[in-house]
């Protein structure tokens, strides 16, 4: 059995989902006996395939090309696609990044393949893979198979561990590729970052301010908070929907559903909409000045109070505990 | 310019979620349907461009009789068509996809919308699937749009920024939250909505790529502790953060 592993990079160096998808592949590689092969496609990628060997990959496929110095969803599913049927591949993986949803069912289209998008778990049962992936934004969580020849999974960033690296090199062989002008009608001509932020759906601490912040003058303090933590600011729907704070970073079932380690709600009250897309958290801590707000029921941690005066508080005991250890 | 939106009709994001007994499917006691919230930006995109470039709208929805309710709330927006592909069975994205994609061949959009993701299944699988059927090019989870010359620039949302591309047309495009401020129906639009024909049209049986093998709950998180009622906590807040959890 054969698992093909997309391993996403940006400017030459690999996404860490990306070494969490290989790991995962190895994982359900050594129950069902079988080998890994990662995939790099960019534009000059081979100096760091071999690093994939570290997280558990038997070979790494390399697809370079200048024209694929820039993501392209048509090309880059086009090669993905021939390198899966090339090497027989049984399984195919992806991380589920804004890369990896994307080209996911359009491989899956071309390989005619069942794809569970965005799993948090995978396990074995009777020979075949089983995957967990939340419905609903996480209000309920299903157990899926793919009934398919060929079968394809993306996993979500941030779940999976990718370990240490066991720093093994795997052999690295070059994908043959046909790629024509035609595969290139779709391409990216630019990347805007945001300035310095730190994105939620990547981030392993997350402050959200929620509509007890009283207006986006106030959201000063959330943001010293997740700096003093290193983590990101996040916003609760009520806040985005009135133009306090930028769409990118709401959290919840029309926002991102994010799971980092420590999320700190403050002034949130806890709507549905907003515990599915936080409540996978590994820690949670809640500080709001009403008791009954339903945030306190997924929080592990909470303080009844006015967030006012405790958020300064806060981030001055974590600048206290970093600068200290 | 031939324009599509397809959407769909899903719990309120503001429902609970209860699995039914038989731990295949959600309880859908109490459980309101609304069009799924991003599908509502497509629908919005769609008449904007129309407005700009001229040219027809037309949405369609997959699935049983109660998706005339989302129909109807985009005829009221303002749509000129709408289609029902009925089909009253559960399909996996590809079978949506198939059902799709078969129909939009036969009426050949310039450019066909999504919402980036249906927040009933989460698959975000669909539109992207259909772009692959049809053979066009796709960009998903739009913020911006740009139409002019045959081509369109977009731009999607990434982890920490944005991608700027620039794709052929026709094409498909799912939309994500903040690519626009979708209209509420006037009351005329949506008086006339109400006498306005949906096509209906009947869809052959598919077999699934998926299988959902169970359904359940998430595992209940063990009650949170309140650690006190204002600003003396913090240290014992900070405390438990760096010994019990760990997570500074």
């Amino acid at each position: 059995m054969k698992i093909l592993v997309f391993a996403e990079q940006r400017e030459n160096k690999f996404k860490k989902p990306a070494f969490e998808a290989v790991r995962a592949a190895r994982n359900v590689a050594d129950q069902l006996g079988g080998e890994v092969i990662g995939l790099v496609i960019g534009g000059a990628v081979q100096s760091i395939a071999a690093t994939l060997g570290g997280y558990g990959a038997t070979r790494v496929c390399v697809a370079e090309d200048p024209r694929l110095a820039m993501y392209s969803p048509t090309a880059y599913a086009k090669i993905i696609a021939a390198v899966a049927q090339a090497q027989q591949a049984d399984v195919v993986m992806l991380p589920a990044t804004s890369m990896g949803k994307d080209l996911a069912p359009r491989v899956a289209v071309k390989l005619d393949a069942g794809l569970a998008a965005d799993c948090i778990a995978l396990k074995v049962e009777g020979g075949e893979i089983v995957a967990t992936r939340p419905v609903y934004a996480g209000k309920a969580l299903t157990d899926v198979k793919m009934t398919s020849a060929l079968k394809m999974f993306t996993l979500r960033p941030n779940v999976f561990s990718a370990g240490e690296s066991a720093d093994a090199s795997a052999p690295v062989e070059a994908a043959s590729l046909a790629l024509a002008d035609q595969d290139f009608t779709c391409v990216v001509k630019e990347i805007k970052q945001s300035s310095g932020k730190l994105d939620v759906a990547e981030a392993d601490i997350i402050v959200t301010g929620g509509r007890g912040m009283k207006g986006p003058e106030h959201f000063g303090i959330i943001e010293q908070l997740a700096q003093a933590l290193g983590g990101a600011v996040g916003a609760s729907r009520a806040v985005v929907d009135a133009g306090w704070r930028p769409h990118e970073e709401q959290v919840g079932q029309t926002g991102k559903t994010v799971s980092p380690s420590l999320y700190i709600a403050v002034a949130v009250s806890g709507a549905i909409q907003h515990l599915a897309g936080m409540s996978s958290s590994k820690y949670i801590v809640a500080i709001n000045k009403d008791k009954d707000a339903p945030i306190f029921q997924a929080a592990t941690y909470g303080i009844v109070g006015d967030a006012f005066e405790i958020i300064p508080a806060l981030t001055a005991e974590v600048k206290k505990l970093l600068g200290k250890s | 310019m031939k324009l599509a939106a397809c959407i769909n009709h899903v719990p309120d994001t503001a429902a609970k979620i209860n699995v039914a007994a038989d731990r295949m499917s959600i309880d859908k006691t109490g459980v309101t349907n609304v069009i799924n919230p991003y599908d509502e930006f497509a629908v919005e995109e769609c008449l904007r461009l129309k407005e700009k470039n001229g040219g027809d709208v037309t949405v369609i929805s997959l699935g049983g009789d109660a998706h005339k309710e989302s129909l109807r709330k985009a005829l009221a927006m303002g749509v000129d068509k709408a289609v029902l592909l009925k089909d009253d069975g559960v399909r996996d994205s590809y079978g949506v996809a198939r059902g799709l994609a078969d129909y939009l061949k036969e009426i050949s959009p310039d450019i066909v919308f999504f919402g980036k993701q249906s927040v009933d299944y989460d698959d975000g699988a669909v539109g992207v699937m259909v772009a692959e059927m049809l053979g066009l090019p796709s960009v998903s989870v739009v913020v911006k749009l740009e139409v002019a010359g045959g081509k369109a620039v977009a731009e999607r949302e990434i982890e920490g920024g944005r991608e700027v591309v620039e794709t052929t047309l026709p094409a498909v495009f799912t939309a994500q939250k903040g690519l626009n401020e979708p209209r509420y129906p006037s009351l005329k639009g949506i008086m006339g909505a109400k006498s306005k024909p949906i096509e209906e049209r009947p869809l052959t049986a598919l077999t699934a790529k998926a299988a959902l093998v169970q359904m359940q709950k998430p595992p209940a998180k063990p009650a949170g502790r309140v650690i006190g009622t204002d600003a003396t906590a913090v240290p014992e807040l900070v405390r438990l953060l760096h010994e019990e959890a760990k997570v500074i």
